[in-house]
């Protein structure tokens, strides 16, 4: 049962095959046996996810139009408020934290009746590549558990590929959700940014921060994709447009005469040889199926790494400014006297985990007076050229692909001690975030030296996202007949799967 | 090669409100130079005449009509409270008493 798609189990509750508490049961008994060894979760809400699948089992018995999801049980990310559950965003400042309302993803998500079996682990705050950077312990790569899962949506990632749930909810400011996806060997899409609402997404990096998709196929992440999607008036960056018609994108698996473009700066040096093997085995996929394969040339996108550690922790030395110990969240030092100057600092001091500090430090620094032009300043126009580069590459291409991370999981504590070498994880992914446009990662295969899966990224123009489901339906379809199955069914059991 | 000594990160650290220890003040300060090395890259090109981009979508400020609408109650709005009295967020002393 667990081991089945979204679309499967889908299928099965409106047949009446099995009933969504069964079904909920078999993830929760599942999550019982594997989560001590991969700890995708933080918090499990076996109750309420028991009690919302019997509400829609009941709706269905008494005939009901449900939507195709409902009943079907999901994983979210710890960085999106849901009312009464403890919400952290992988935080100590946060512990033990009920948000008194639903994040729109999650009100969303409510609203098709899916069920919610609990809240991943995550880098804090989403600031990290590998999940390490969690104030409750890493995760662990249910590929090899000496790895990490790849971060920040590590948690997420993890219990879709160890099936402790068919979808999830992750979120990517720098390629979080991709770069996990690629190193779990499962799907995982950044919509468009405003495609989503951030309301109730607990803020990073503002104008980078976009929620989206986890499935083990590309069809499921689809299907979560148009749940999650949607204009909403308390987020004003959202969009106002109709969500683009994804779910039948994936069901469409064409990509003939389209044109895509390989990114001639984002391969070679730095990339790992089966990643590189892999991404182009999949070009040739691709080719074979009548797609046109064209080479496009984004010089800026060399300092896109750069730009994005100035932007993002500068945005979030702002954002984090909101846990000062008053309202919600960790106190401490308030013995009788204290000022609230320094209780905010113990709290901060003693809330915050070591690469948060490291941000908030970087973007106090690059936002100070003397330095912003140089910093900050050169970086908001890096981020224009970066825009200028797609849009010529869009011109020339449909979409644009890459592989989604330069290696596959790495050991737990490799990279923990090196922030730089940990920055160059996102590498690949990041150029989307700047751009504010979409990108998905889908699995490419397993790199010959390590047997570890490799992420296929595929990039498209703000609001284009069904040409991302269309590539990858397409690229999926003749993966899966070349391999016999999809690659996620490789995946070690964990004991006990059944 | 850029750095910032255990000084500048300590003033930082103040300005940002987190009382760090000195085994901090020293690592961070060891790091940043590797660190600013990395970012400062974005000064490598010529700049001049690139606009800045501070946010990927092209939208003028978002209105809505100012009515009154359903929000929380206070017990909701003080239910994660640290401390409180009287419906409202009780916080340490905010002015000196020299002052």
């Amino acid at each position: 049962m667990i081991k089945k798609t979204a679309a499967q189990m889908s299928a099965s509750l409106t047949s009446g095959e099995t009933t969504s508490v069964a079904l909920t049961q078999s993830h929760l008994d599942r999550i019982n046996e594997v989560d001590s060894k991969v700890k995708a979760f933080l918090h499990v809400d076996g109750e309420n996810a028991l009690a919302q699948a019997a509400k829609v089992d009941a709706e269905r018995a008494a005939g009901k139009k449900l939507h195709p999801l409902a009943g079907v049980p999901l994983a979210l990310k710890d960085v999106l408020a849901q009312e009464g559950v403890p919400t952290t965003a992988g935080s100590k400042i946060l512990q033990g934290w009920k948000p008194p309302y639903d994040s729109t993803v999650v009100s969303k998500l409510k609203q098709a009746g899916i069920v919610i079996l609990g809240k991943t682990n995550m880098d804090e705050f989403a600031m990290g590549s590998s999940t390490e950077n969690s104030g409750y312990g890493p995760t662990f790569n249910p590929w090899d558990l000496t790895r990490t899962p790849g971060g920040s949506s590590g948690g997420s990632a993890a219990a879709v590929s160890a099936f402790e749930a068919p979808i999830a909810v992750g979120s990517d400011t720098g390629g979080s959700i991709r770069q996990p996806a690629a190193l779990t060997g499962i799907v995982g899409v950044r919509p468009t940014y405003g495609a989503v609402s951030r309301y109730g997404l607990i803020a990073y990096s503002s104008s980078l921060d976009q929620a989206g998709p986890f499935g083990r196929t590309v069809l499921d992440t689809a299907m979560l994709h148009e749940v999650m999607a949607g204009h909403d008036p308390k987020d004003a960056t959202s969009i106002n447009a109709a969500v683009p018609n994804v779910v039948s994108a994936a069901r469409s698996a064409d990509v003939k005469g389209k044109k895509i473009g390989v990114i001639k700066q984002l391969q070679g040096s730095g990339y790992q040889a089966g990643v590189l093997a892999r991404f182009n085995e999949s070009l040739d996929l691709l080719a074979s199926l009548g797609a046109e394969i064209v080479e496009v040339d984004c010089p800026s996108f060399e300092f896109a790494l750069a730009a994005y550690y100035l932007i993002a922790p500068s945005e979030c030395s702002s954002n984090l400014a909101r846990f000062d110990a008053m309202r919600y969240g960790l106190r401490t030092g308030d013995d009788n006297g204290a000022s609230a100057e320094s209780v905010m600092n113990a709290t901060r001091e003693a809330g915050f985990g070591r690469e948060v500090k490291r941000r908030i430090i970087l973007g106090t620094y690059a936002l100070s007076s003397g330095y912003y032009d140089a910093y900050y300043g050169s970086a908001q126009k890096i981020r224009t050229l970066i825009i200028e580069d797609y849009k010529k590459a869009f011109t020339q291409a449909d979409v644009l692909v890459s592989p989604t991370s330069p290696i596959t999981a790495f050991k737990i504590g490799e990279k923990s001690e090196d922030p730089i070498a940990m920055y160059l994880a996102d590498v690949a992914t990041i150029p989307v975030n700047l751009a504010g446009i979409c990108g998905m990662s889908l699995p490419a295969g397993l790199a010959d030296e390590d047997g570890l899966p490799v992420g296929f990224q595929i990039m498209a123009p703000a609001m284009q996202d069904q040409r991302l489901y269309e590539v990858g339906s397409a690229l999926e379809a003749a993966l899966v007949s070349k391999w016999g199955g999809h690659l996620i069914d490789q995946v070690p059991a964990l004991g006990g799967a059944k | 090669m850029s750095s910032l000594s255990r000084d500048d990160v300590a003033k930082l650290a103040s300005l940002a409100r987190i009382e760090m220890t000195e085994e901090e003040l020293v690592n961070l300060a060891s790091q940043f130079g590797s660190i600013l090395d990395a970012v400062a890259r974005v000064q490598e090109l010529n700049l001049e005449g690139v606009k800045a981009t501070s946010h990927p979508q092209p939208i003028e400020n978002i209105f809505r009509e100012d009515v009154v609408q359903p929000s929380l109650t206070p017990e909701q709005a003080l239910s994660g409270a640290p401390a409180q009295e009287d419906q409202r967020f009780r916080v340490p002393q905010i002015l000196g008493e020299a002052e």
